[in-house]
């Protein structure tokens, strides 16, 4: 303890949290560093400075057919597991019964389960029910990835809803539907918009179930994946890479931001994962 | 809330609310007991009993929380079966003050009158008149989170009776505020309550709080109604040990029916001797075997050479100071629990020795009989 304590102790604590961060993020630095560099080869040192390789995604046909899956699949998914995350994390969070600790734990399950094992089931269940595969298939998939996260945020949101400011409200003569549409709804509604923003980019991001589970259709991962192939292709792959990363973190950002409002609201403190 | 002396509002013999037979069952278990009340118009009336006795869940029935699984509850001369929340009669103040966090201090008390539709406005008139009587003009653009424990419940007092109801229902108002707070709430509530007029049912386990505030108490145990009176009554004449001892300190003696006539009892006891006492409306004799009654504070010290009519003689073995008065722990010869004793520190009851021999007076009338 004490050989640690002094390591610590003699300023070694700064420099290991400072290469801790750097192991972090530096493979994420590399990306936007090489899409912007005139080389098609992604290699020190940087040649010179351009934007022809962003310049180039919209004139890419293929790109913007699996963006647009990428969309539909998204928006798809998030709404589904956001709807079904609503229902199961009102009722974990609202009723007592037995079992429910099970049933939360089993929701929760697939956020430790193997994807590429997940992918395989799915697509054996997809394949017994007698579905081709599909956008609708990856759908389905990204539905079963994403409801553990929605129930997350959702539970952090619901969790501490005071149920008395719904008896106050029908007390104060507003109906049940009132009740929903002037209490209940402003107070979740944070929590909602951060469970659909979580889940749209955990779908926009995923790669194995979508392979596994989509026809002909490409999303943006499989796209990506597609052109590793050629070595040409790649700047413009760092550059789709880049947009993606910084379109993750700017809706992981507001997500997060509105969750801590909904906790807030019902007067909860909890991590993102808590 | 505005300043005014705190007057006897002359109370309507016309009752608000009449509460019959009233039961709740969860299965096997009754929250409530055949439960049968009257509460009058204007009447401030408290529901007293510790946990899980049945007040509250009377109360959420009253309000439309909760249904009876028998009986009928009728506000205005209006039964309220089928009668949902939203549609009585009622508005309640509850125990978590129930603010919406999302809605500043004018938008909460707003709430209920928004479904109103008010002309030209009257709305905003109403809601500012409802914030003065809780004096909290001035903060309605303050957001609940910003407020203090105190002035929560001012908004949730606000919100509720800016609705004009015929009743308001308040669900353990001041259990989360601190002492003082509370003292003063609870004159504050009792002179709103003779300002406007408003049947207030108040729901608590507080006996002090109950004694302070209402014109009459319901104490209940066990899903049962035990004794509905005045504070005075109560707190005087309980019709049982388990409402005596509820309401702060009693001395129980053992005592023996000799004679019963319509208006009074004499019974032997040991210590007290033979005593002639009131017999209680509520008494119902269970054999020849009673409980005497006498709260510490109505045995007297006699000093030096005083007597008086009735008196006990006995020895201090215990003395607790308490600031403005000091609690003896006397024993009797012949009782089989020595006798509590409250003495105020005006001539020195604080200076006694544990051991000395003393001399208690008492008067008969304060002896009160409760059947065993």
């Amino acid at each position: 303890m004490t050989a640690a304590r002094r390591f610590l102790a003699g300023g070694w604590l700064p420099a290991y949290a400072f290469l801790y961060v750097v192991f972090l993020y530096l493979p994420v630095i590399f990306l936007p560093i090489f899409s912007i560099n005139t080389a098609a080869t992604p290699k020190f040192p940087l040649t010179g400075f351009t934007l022809h390789w962003y310049e180039d995604l919209p004139r890419t046909p293929a790109l913007l057919d699996a963006a647009w899956n990428s969309l539909i699949v998204g928006v798809s998914a998030a709404i589904l597991s956001t709807v079904l995350g609503i229902l199961a994390a009102r009722s974990i969070t609202r009723y007592r019964y037995p079992g429910r600790r099970a049933i939360n734990g089993l929701i929760m399950a697939p956020l430790v389960l193997p994807e590429v094992i997940v992918a395989i089931s799915m697509l054996l269940v997809m394949l017994q029910l007698g579905l081709s595969l599909s956008l609708f298939t990856v759908v389905l998939g990204h539905v079963l990835v994403c409801i553990p996260y929605s129930m997350t945020v959702l539970t952090s949101g619901f969790e501490g809803f005071d149920r008395s400011l719904e008896e106050a409200s029908a007390d104060l003569g507003e109906s049940a539907f009132g009740t929903f549409r002037r209490v209940t709804l402003p107070m979740v509604a944070p929590a909602i918009i951060s469970s659909l923003l979580v889940c749209f980019t955990i779908s926009l991001d995923e790669f194995i179930i979508a392979f596994f589970l989509t026809g002909t259709d490409a999303t943006l991962p499989i796209y990506i994946w597609g052109q590793l192939r050629f070595a040409a292709k790649l700047p413009g792959v760092l550059a789709l890479g880049t947009l993606l990363l910084v379109a993750s973190f700017l809706l992981m950002t507001i997500a997060e931001i509105l969750r801590r409002r909904a906790a807030r609201r019902t007067q909860n403190e909890g991590g993102l994962y808590a | 809330m505005p300043e005014q002396p705190q007057t006897e509002r002359p109370q309507s013999d016309r009752p608000m609310i009449e509460i019959r037979n009233v039961t709740r069952s969860y299965g096997a278990f009754k929250a409530l007991d055949d439960a049968s009340l009257t509460i009058k118009e204007g009447e401030f009336f408290s529901l007293l009993g510790p946990s899980g006795c049945g007040k509250t869940t009377l109360l959420r029935m009253i309000a439309g929380f909760d249904n009876p699984t028998s009986g009928s509850i009728s506000v205005g001369g209006q039964p309220m079966e089928g009668i949902p929340a939203n549609r009585r009669p009622t508005n309640m103040v509850f125990q978590s003050y129930a603010i919406f966090p999302h809605l500043n201090v004018e938008q909460n008390v707003a709430y209920g009158l928004k479904r109103l539709k008010l002309q030209g406005g009257e709305e905003k008139r109403r809601v500012e008149e409802a914030l003065a009587q809780v004096s909290l003009t001035g903060l309605g653009k303050r957001l609940a989170t910003e407020l203090s424990g105190g002035q929560r419940q001012r908004v949730a007092l606000a919100r509720a009776l800016v609705m004009r109801p015929k009743v308001l229902l308040l669900d353990e108002p001041l259990s989360a505020l601190d002492k003082k707070l509370r003292e003063q709430m609870q004159v504050e509530l009792r002179r709103l309550q003779q300002a406007v007029g408003i049947t207030f049912v108040l729901v608590t386990h507080d006996q002090y709080e109950a004694l302070a505030m209402s014109d009459r108490i319901a104490v209940m145990f066990g899903g049962r109604i035990a004794q509905v009176a005045s504070p005075k009554e109560i707190y005087q004449r309980p019709v049982n040990r388990q409402v005596a001892d509820f309401l702060g300190g009693m001395n129980f003696v053992k005592a023996e029916i000799v004679e019963e006539n319509g208006a009074s009892l004499v019974v032997d006891t040991l210590g007290f001797g033979r005593v002639k006492t009131d017999k209680p409306k509520t008494f119902v004799r269970n054999g020849a075997a009673a409980t005497l009654g006498i709260r510490p504070e109505r045995l007297r010290v006699l000093w030096d050479n005083a007597t008086a009519k009735f008196e006990v003689a006995g020895k201090v073995v215990e003395r607790h100071y308490f600031g403005e008065i000091t609690h003896l722990i006397v024993e009797i010869p012949g009782l089989e629990k020595p006798l509590s004793v409250t003495e105020t520190n005006d001539f020195g009851a604080d200076d006694i020795p544990v051991g000395t021999s003393i001399r208690l007076a008492y008067d008969p009338e304060a002896l009160v009989a409760m059947a065993d």
